[in-house]
């Protein structure tokens, strides 16, 4: 039931609405609005009901084992929420002055320097407000330097073919033409596809490591010197930092850009798709181009960096300084890790990982890159179950669901057929690894018996397989009141 | 360390299944010259109530001054019931609903919010979401170049009365595109978009016009004539408006005849603390003939396998994940927290809650400009009509004015100095329903008293020259 | 094995051909294209007037899960297109080729002895497949 539907002319939740002393008699009626929006009318106790309900019917964290592939779907601690919550930091107008802003802006600045620090980066901008815009913030910086050397004739940037959809897109609003390299059949970049592509037309390369297929790229130094041989640079796309986090560094592999997605590494929330935050570190030769604004310290006073103190930036991202109360739930996160909690993050993402993996393949399951080791994510591909049993990794996902755990990263990368990306972060417990294992293999089990009853699930949730031809087909994307209604 | 659920024994039968000594070993495809050593500059863990203090401690450095800044950001009350649903973690810990099934609750909550939208800018479909309004606008410009099929055009129009920040980062996102910003001044009278400048681009190719709805400078603009002007000259418009005020004033669905093409803006006043400027989240929305050239995502109400009602995230082809390099934008996730405070406080408060609070704004800021211009040597710079925002002349520099209101732990208002030093002394000031008389009366007296120690100043200053 | 009528030509990029005599073809797309994409929920039409050279994107088709260009097999101007395709898309899917996209009028006819004919294309596909 909609909101919508709970609503009755006149009723309303009284205790939100002051009583207005005037009738907009400084507006002239020309400017008026004629016509009421037909929001819903209801009682605080209706929205509340109706609200909560709702949450009821999704999955989450809280709620459930969450192993979606390369989304880091890890705890998200408390006391990050609540201490980015604190009176005098959510109630600070963006545009405050220095003098009542020195809390927030030192955080800021101490948050630039811890992700140097993990990231091995000459310098950070807090700027982008989430992973995409990070990318675009990467590729343009990468652009700005180009320009700067007065080398207008990079027109290209190299983008393995696992790589997220958003690497290609990026490019292309960078102005520049996305071309694809393909992966070899151990999860590594072909090496002599990436030569034949680089030349004077390359800007650079975007590249994840570990890659999107789970496996580190183990000749990225190799990369890195071919890439920058060529006049290019390398975008690091940081969506798989957690990996690594406190044991490799980026910067060490040779990068000159990366982004990172806070709302994976660094446990802020996803929030049901967002608010994200997609800070970008760079080395030396492209911190003039960072995006604004940025922290700066004169060593005791913290104060915005001004637009004259960065005239080659890229520019503004946001209207203000990005998704600012995400930075501080990040800054709570690192401070409460520490540099022994950061490597502890890698570690057991890792373990958790391999962990898994081995079980599965012990089970009988396929790994796409069965030498290869898992990092703190892997694939594997139901493809024999497919072809056997005629149960697809969308059947297996769909019941998951039944079992109370919510389905892996499916279809995602598209060069492994029938996959599932499974990462299970380094705050689950073995037996929620092991809950997901039986259930994988009691599935199996399942479609063997009788595969119909597989591909009709979930059965237990508040809905079955959604028409996803209709809702495309016949758009229905707002409510509207019924005839005669008003 | 502090949120890793392994016992010791556990890490032993977890090493002892994947066939390692330990951990060390799972990395042993990463070259050993790659591995980095201690992290030095971060220092050991704190616990949580190490962490707390030093929060509190941060937060109070910056208290809680009285704050007559706009500019952008407005600082409303939000029905304590917003946060509290908003944080449970079935919201705040959910993600992008890639699975339906599991995410009915979210997807429902982004389908209201899409009907509350369009509700509200009486447009025919809204996305679910961007990442601020600043960045929306400059999605918005995109969309109006890829859409307008009656102009090649790749030229932009845009208003010096519309927010110097929101124009910067339009700049920064569409620039590598070859998308020019052709700036439109506004008339020094009134702070509406100058129509006689306008008038003069008449009969030249524009991709789109954009139009605020309250400026910059809080002054009502035009928006018929505006609309209109667009229509006529085969651009698109693309109207950039405060949620809030919609609620009171002309939507853009109803500008001029045919209403505007595509409207944005920055959902803040629907329920986001100001938090120092995010997160905060961008609408978008349009008519129906431009729904496939929008970027993000969209949800869709369609039916299960038993034909019972159920939502869907529809149209990805338009999106990266599938479209990639001709995707209609890189955007993956969006806002969705945010917007599930949007939709909790648009549900609270209603058609009618939204238009009081409105109007109330509205009230304060005519109080506000009273009250300082009864001081004498302050008047309003602009005589346009305005909404909850106005620039006042000062008799000194704002900053000088700002800095002594600073001391006394009143943030006076936006210097437009940097922006628009042809305006002079100009200060933008703002006053929501969060304000109250007597707020705006400390204002008043502390202002009062900067002016006066300032003649005071001058005086001394007479004498002895 | 899909459906690969032999009065048609076909061009690698799966969109097929059928020469009207009069210097004009209606173009749509194979069968085999239909499957993979799956379910049709859009079609985006070329404006007519445009002239488009053998090779040039025109059109786009839309499944839920993907979606894919329509590339011109030949130059010429599009004169005409199936507007029916914007209500019900999925006819494409139930009788690909019955129901075109658009029409061309050709400026460089003998751009169509360079299409395939239904055995170069069957056995192209055939040969993807595997």
């Amino acid at each position: 039931m909609l909101i919508f539907e709970h609503s009755r002319p006149g009723r309303r939740a009284q205790a939100q609405a002051p009583a207005a002393r005037s009738d907009l008699s400084g507006i002239p009626e020309q400017f008026q609005r004629k016509c009421k929006p037909r929001l819903p009318e209801v009682s605080e106790m209706q929205a509340v009901r109706h609200y909560t309900r709702l949450s009821q019917k999704n999955f989450s964290i809280d709620t459930q084992f969450y192993p979606l592939g390369s989304c880091t779907m890890k705890y998200n601690p408390r006391a990050c929420n609540s201490l980015a919550m604190l009176p005098g930091l959510i109630s600070r107008h963006p545009l405050a002055p220095d003098s009542h802003s020195q809390g927030f802006l030192s955080t800021m600045y101490e948050l630039q320097e811890i992700l140097k620090e993990v990231t091995g980066m000459s310098a950070v901008s807090l700027a982008p407000m989430a992973g995409a815009q990070g990318e675009f913030a990467g590729i343009a910086m990468i652009r700005a330097y180009h320009d700067a050397q007065g080398d207008t004739q990079r027109t290209e940037i190299l983008v393995p073919d696992a790589a997220h959809g958003t690497n290609p897109a990026t490019a292309v609003m960078c102005g520049y033409q996305a071309r694809e390299i393909p992966s070899k059949a151990d999860g590594d970049v072909d090496m002599e596809a990436l030569e034949a592509a680089l030349g004077p037309q390359t800007a650079g390369i975007m590249l994840t490591n570990p890659s999107t297929l789970g496996v580190f790229e183990r000749r990225i130094k190799e990369i890195a010197d071919r890439v920058h041989e060529a006049g290019g640079l390398l975008y690091y796309d940081g969506a798989n930092l957690n990996a690594i986090l406190g044991r490799v560094r980026p910067g060490d592999m040779g990068f000159d850009v990366i982004h990172m997605n806070l709302h994976k590494t660094f446990s802020t929330p996803h929030g049901g798709g967002g608010p994200g935050a997609g800070p970008v570190g760079v080395s030396k030769r492209l911190q003039p181009f960072l995006p604004i604004p940025m922290a700066g310290t004169d060593g005791h006073d913290y104060h915005w960096l001004s637009e004259e103190q960065c005239p080659q930036s890229i520019g503004r991202l946001s209207a203000f300084a990005g998704n600012a109360g995400i930075l501080l739930r990040a800054y709570v996160y690192a401070k409460m890790l520490g540099a022994e909690g950061m490597q502890r993050v890698a570690d057991y993402s890792t373990l958790n990982a391999n962990y898994m993996l081995k079980r599965l393949m012990d089970a009988g399951f396929t790994a796409a890159y069965p030498e290869r080791r898992a990092t703190h994510e892997f694939i594997i591909t139901l493809k024999n179950e497919a072809r056997e049993l005629g149960v697809t990794a969308m059947d297996f996902a769909k019941r998951l669901l039944d079992y109370g755990m919510h389905a892996p990263t499916t279809y995602f990368p598209l060069l492994v057929s029938e996959c599932f990306l499974i990462e299970p972060t380094e705050t689950e417990a073995k037996e929620s690894l092991d809950a997901f294992i039986d259930a994988m293999i009691k599935i199996r089990e399942e479609a063997r018996a009788d595969a119909e009853q597989v591909r009709g699930a979930p059965y237990s949730l508040p809905v079955r397989r959604l028409d996803d031809v209709r809702a495309a087909r016949e758009l229905d994307l707002r409510w509207q009141p019924e005839e005669g209604q008003t | 360390m502090p949120f890793i659920p392994h016992t010791n024994e556990e890490l032993r039968q977890m090493l002892d299944v994947i066939g390692v000594d330990n951990i060390e070993q799972l990395f042993d495809e990463i070259p050993e010259e790659l591995r980095c050593g201690e992290l030095r500059g971060l220092g050991s863990g704190l616990w949580e109530q190490k962490i707390t203090r030093l929060m509190q401690d941060k937060a109070r450095e910056d208290g809680q001054p009285l704050c007559f800044i706009g500019a952008g950001a407005y600082d409303h009350h939000i029905p304590a019931a917003v946060w509290q649903l908003a944080s449970r973690g079935e919201y705040y810990t959910a993600y992008t609903p890639y699975q339906a099934e599991a995410s009915q609750g979210t997807l429902q909550l982004l389908y209201e919010y899409q009907s509350m939208m369009t509700e509200l800018m009486a447009m025919d479909v809204s996305n679910a979401s961007l990442y601020d309004g600043a960045s929306a606008l400059a999605e918005a410009v995109l969309m109006a170049v890829r859409a307008n099929r009656k102009s090649k055009s790749r030229r932009i129009l845009m208003p010096a009365s519309v927010h110097p920040h929101y124009r910067a980062t339009v700049r920064t996102l569409v620039k590598n595109q070859g998308i020019e910003l052709v700036e439109i001044p506004y008339d020094p009278g009134t702070g509406q978009t100058d129509l006689h400048a306008l008038a003069q681009q008449t009969g030249q190719d524009f991709a789109a016009l954009v139009i605020p709805q309250p400026n910059f400078f809080g002054i009502l603009e035009d928006v018929d004539a505006l609309t209109e002007w667009a229509r006529v000259n085969s651009a698109l418009s693309i109207a950039l408006v405060n949620p809030l005020a919609m609620a009171v004033l002309s939507p853009p669905g109803e500008w001029s005849e045919q209403g505007a093409d595509i409207c944005c803006g920055d959902g803040q006043p629907l329920g986001a603390p100001l938090s120092s400027g995010g997160p905060y989240f961008g609408f978008l929305c349009s008519k129906q003939k431009l729904v496939r050239q929008m970027p993000g995502r969209i949800i869709g109400r369609t039916v299960d396998l038993d034909g019972k009602e159920g939502f869907a995230l529809t149209l990805q082809a338009r999106e990266q994940h599938i479209r990639r390099s001709k995707a209609t934008s890189n955007i993956c996730t969006n806002q969705g927290l945010m917007v599930t405070t949007a939709t909790i406080h648009m549900s609270l408060m209603g058609a009618d809650g939204l238009a009081s609070v409105a109007a109330s704004c509205h009230d304060n800021l005519l109080l506000l400009v009273e009250k300082l211009t009864s001081l004498g040597e302050i008047e309003p710079l602009f005589s346009g009509p305005v909404f909850h925002e106005s620039v006042l002349r000062l008799p000194l520099e704002p900053k000088r004015a700002l800095r002594t209101l600073a001391a006394h732990n009143i943030l006076g208002g936006y210097d437009l100095a940097a922006h628009y030093p042809e305006l002079g002394n100009a200060l933008l000031v703002c006053a929501t329903e969060s304000r109250n008389e007597a707020d705006m009366e400390k204002y008043r007296r502390k202002l009062e008293q900067v002016l006066t120690s300032r003649q005071g100043a001058c005086a001394t200053m007479t004498k002895f020259d | 094995m899909s459906n690969i009528p032999e009065n048609l030509k076909y061009a690698e990029s799966h969109e097929w051909v059928h020469d009207e005599g009069d210097g004009t073809v209606t173009i749509g797309i194979s069968d085999h294209a239909q499957e993979l994409l799956g379910d049709l929920v859009f079609v985006e039409l070329p404006e007519t007037g445009t002239q488009l050279k053998a090779g040039d994107e025109c059109a786009v088709v839309e499944s839920v899960k993907a979606a894919s260009d329509v590339y011109s097999p030949l130059d010429g101007e599009v004169i005409e297109t199936n507007e029916a395709l914007a209500d019900s898309p999925e006819v494409i899917n139930e009788a690909p080729y019955d129901n075109w996209i658009f029409k061309l009028k050709l400026s460089n006819p003998v751009q169509l002895d360079e299409l395939l004919d239904a055995a170069a294309y069957a056995s192209m596909v055939e040969a993807e497949d595997h």
